[in-house]
C-alpha cells in the first residue's frame, strides 16, 4: 500500500517585546533566577493582568502577513492546569476568540507549489522553567519567563512533506523577523515546533490517529523527526497494529521518538473566559493602520535587489538571511558603493567577522559610512583589497574612521609605477635562487618574489601591478596581460 | 453535555485537585446539576441576532504601553513561599 504523510504544525513564537505580556517585568533572556517577576507574573491572589498594546500590535502585524482574518472582537481564556510551571495553576491563552484566522501562506518547493492554510493566531503566557533535582527529590521553579508574550500559530494539516514544513517555517521565520515581531532563535526557543502528524492510505479523505512531535530544536531535528515517525506509524499500521493518540518527544541523540504522556483531551483543561482581562475590540482604522505599515518583507527584497541591481538570486538569499544585513546592503548601496561589491563585502568580510566574533547580525556596530568608505578606497585603487580587509577588522566593532586609519598607518597604496619597478629590481637581485626558479618553470618561486616586494612596500602595492612588473623584467612574453602558465624555456 | 453523574464530579475533582468527603461529593454532584438545569433553561432562549458576550463588565481595550519597570525583590517574592532556596521555588518533584 501506498501510503500519504498528514502534518499540521502549531509554532510558539515569543514577541520581541521589552516587557511582559501582563506585566512591567523584563522579558529579558537570562538573568538570575525569579528576579524578572512580580506579584502579576508570579501569580499572587488579587494581582490583575493587563495586556501589553505591543502583544496586541505585534500579533495583529503576524496575523496580516499570513493572510488572516483580524478577528475585530477577541478574548482571553483561562487553561487550567496543576503543573508548577505556572504558579497560577493557569495560563492565560484565546481559546473561543483568537485574535486571528483563516490565513494562508504560499510555498515553493523542488516538490512544486502548495499552499498552506492557517487555522488561527493567538496570543498567550509563556510558561516557567523547572529544574528537576533526583537529589533532593523536589522541582526547583524560576519564573522568570513566566508571562513572556507568545502566539500561537496553528495550522490545518495541510503539509505532505518534510520539505514543505521546512519552506514553511523558513517563511514563517523570515517574514515575522523582518516585520520587526520575533528574533525567532530556535536554539533560544525563540521558535518553537510542535509538529502533528498521522499517515493514511494514498487517496483516503479520513484523518489518521496522530502523534503530536515535541522537543524539535533545529529544522533538521524537523525533517529528521517527520521521517523517523512517518516510518514508525505506516511499519505499526502495516503490521496491523494501532497508533496511538500521544505525546512523543524527539531524542535527538538516538534518532527516534519516544512517548511522553498520553494526550489530555482538551476539556481536561476546563477552559473558561478570563474574568480579568476585558475583550479587545480592534476597529478598522487600526487594522487598516498596521496594514499600511507593513514593511517590505523578505522575498520582496530579494526580488527586487535581482531586478534593480542585477544580483544573482544566490547574493539575494544571503544578503537577506538577515534583517540586519539587508539594512546594512541598502545602506551601503544608498551611500554611492556599487551593489555588487556591497554584497560581496556581507557575503564574504562581513559574515566572517561576525561567525569569528560569535556575533549576530542584528547586533553589529560597523557604521555602512565606514564599510562604503573601505570599498569606495579599493575601488579607486587608494588601497589594495588585502588593505582593505585589515582596515575593516579595524573598525569593524564600531570606532574608528577609515580615513584616518589609513593615514596613520601609512596603509594607502604606492600609485608610483616608478617606486614598484625599483623594488622590483632590488627584489631580483637580492634573491637570483628564486630567479632561476623561476626560470626552470617553478611558478611558486613568483609567489615568493612577489612576496618580498610587497613585504618592502609594506603592503601598500597593488599585487596585481606588482605581478604583471615581474613577469615583464623576467622576460614573460606578454606580460602585463594574464599569463597562465610559466614559460617553458 | 455530559450529564452530571459521580463519575464527572470525581474527574472534576481529580482534575481540580479537591479530595471530597461522600457527604460533599453527594451534595456537589445535585448543586452541579442545578446549575447545568439552569444553563439548559438559558439554553432555550432565542438568541439569534444577539451578540455573544465575554464579559460582564462593559469595558474594553483595557492596555498598558511596553514599558519596563523594576521587578520584586527576590527575597520579598520568596518570602511567601512555603517553600524556597534562596533562588527558586521549591515544590514536590513533578515529572512529565
Amino acid at each position: 500500500m501506498t501510503w500519504e504523510t498528514v502534518i499540521g504544525l502549531e509554532t510558539h513564537v515569543e514577541l520581541a517585546t521589552r516587557s511582559k505580556i501582563f506585566c512591567p517585568c523584563t522579558t529579558q533572556f537570562g538573568g538570575q533566577p525569579n528576579t524578572h517577576c512580580c506579584p502579576v507574573c508570579a501569580g499572587l491572589p488579587g494581582a490583575l493582568p493587563v495586556l501589553n498594546e505591543k502583544v496586541l500590535e505585534f500579533a495583529v502585524k503576524a496575523g496580516l502577513a499570513l493572510n488572516c482574518q483580524i478577528a475585530r472582537y477577541s478574548a482571553f481564556d483561562r487553561k487550567n492546569y496543576f503543573y508548577p510551571d505556572l504558579p497560577k495553576a493557569y495560563q492565560i491563552s484565546q481559546l473561543y476568540l483568537p485574535i486571528a484566522r483563516d490565513g494562508r501562506v504560499e510555498l515553493h518547493t523542488s516538490g512544486g507549489d502548495s499552499a498552506v492554510r492557517i487555522h488561527e493566531i493567538h496570543m498567550e503566557e509563556d510558561a516557567g522553567k523547572l529544574v528537576h533535582d533526583p537529589w533532593i527529590d523536589q522541582t526547583r521553579a524560576d519564573y522568570n519567563r513566566c508571562g513572556v508574550p507568545l502566539i500561537e500559530i496553528v495550522t490545518e494539516p495541510d503539509f505532505r512533506t518534510a520539505d514543505q514544513v521546512i519552506a514553511y517555517l523558513e517563511k514563517l521565520k523570515e517574514t515575522l523577523q523582518y516585520l520587526g515581531v520575533s528574533d525567532c532563535k530556535m536554539q533560544e526557543g525563540s521558535l518553537r515546533c510542535d509538529v502533528n502528524l498521522s499517515v493514511r492510505p494514498l487517496g483516503s479523505d479520513e484523518l489518521g490517529t496522530r502523534t503530536e512531535m515535541k522537543n524539535l530544536n533545529s529544522f533538521k531535528a524537523i525533517a529528521r523527526a517527520i521521517a523517523y515517525e512517518a516510518g514508525r506509524q505506516i511499519r505499526l499500521l502495516g503490521a496491523g497494529g494501532q497508533v496511538a493518540q500521544e505525546t512523543r518527544r524527539w531524542d535527538e541523540d538516538r534518532e527516534v521518538t519516544c512517548p511522553m504522556r498520553s494526550k489530555e483531551e482538551a476539556r481536561d483543561y476546563r477552559y473558561f473566559p478570563e474574568p480579568d482581562l476585558p475583550p479587545v475590540r480592534l476597529g478598522e482604522d487600526y487594522v487598516a493602520a498596521l496594514r499600511a505599515a507593513r514593511p517590505e518583507l523578505a522575498a520582496e527584497k530579494r526580488a527586487r535587489y535581482q531586478a534593480d541591481y542585477g544580483l544573482s538570486p544566490y547574493d539575494c538569499r544571503m544578503i537577506t538571511s538577515d534583517p540586519a544585513l539587508a539594512r546594512l546592503f541598502e545602506a551601503l548601496v544608498e551611500l554611492g558603493a556599487p551593489a555588487k561589491q556591497g554584497a560581496n563585502w556581507i557575503m564574504g568580510e562581513v559574515l566572517a567577522a561576525l561567525s569569528a566574533r560569535g556575533m549576530e547580525p542584528g547586533d553589529m556596530k560597523l557604521p555602512p559610512a565606514a564599510l562604503t568608505r573601505i570599498i569606495a578606497l579599493v575601488e579607486e585603487g587608494r588601497i589594495n583589497r588585502n588593505t582593505g580587509v585589515q582596515v575593516f577588522e579595524a573598525v569593524f566593532d564600531g570606532d574608528g574612521d577609515v580615513d584616518a586609519y589609513v593615514r596613520e598607518h601609512g596603509l594607502e597604496q604606492v600609485g608610483d609605477t616608478g617606486l614598484v619597478a625599483a623594488a622590483v629590481e632590488r627584489a631580483l637581485a637580492a634573491h637570483p635562487r628564486s630567479v632561476a626558479d623561476f626560470q626552470a618553470g617553478r611558478e611558486k618561486a613568483l609567489g615568493f618574489l612577489v612576496g618580498q616586494v610587497m613585504r618592502e612596500l609594506k603592503g601598500r602595492a597593488d599585487p596585481k601591478l606588482v605581478n604583471d612588473l615581474l613577469r615583464r623584467a623576467l622576460g614573460v612574453p606578454g606580460a602585463g596581460k594574464a599569463v597562465e602558465k610559466p614559460p617553458q624555456l | 453535555m455530559e450529564p452530571i453523574n459521580a463519575w464527572l464530579v470525581d474527574e472534576l475533582a481529580r482534575l481540580s485537585r479537591l479530595s471530597l468527603p461522600e457527604e460533599e461529593r453527594r451534595a456537589m454532584t445535585a448543586q452541579l446539576k442545578r446549575i447545568v438545569d439552569y444553563m439548559d433553561i438559558l439554553g432555550r432562549l432565542d438568541t439569534a441576532g444577539i451578540e455573544p458576550l465575554s464579559h460582564e463588565a462593559p469595558v474594553g481595550n483595557v492596555l498598558r504601553p511596553d514599558v519596563v519597570e523594576p521587578s520584586l525583590d527576590r527575597g520579598e517574592l520568596l518570602a511567601n513561599a512555603p517553600a524556597q532556596d534562596g533562588e527558586m521555588f521549591l515544590t514536590p518533584r513533578s515529572v512529565e
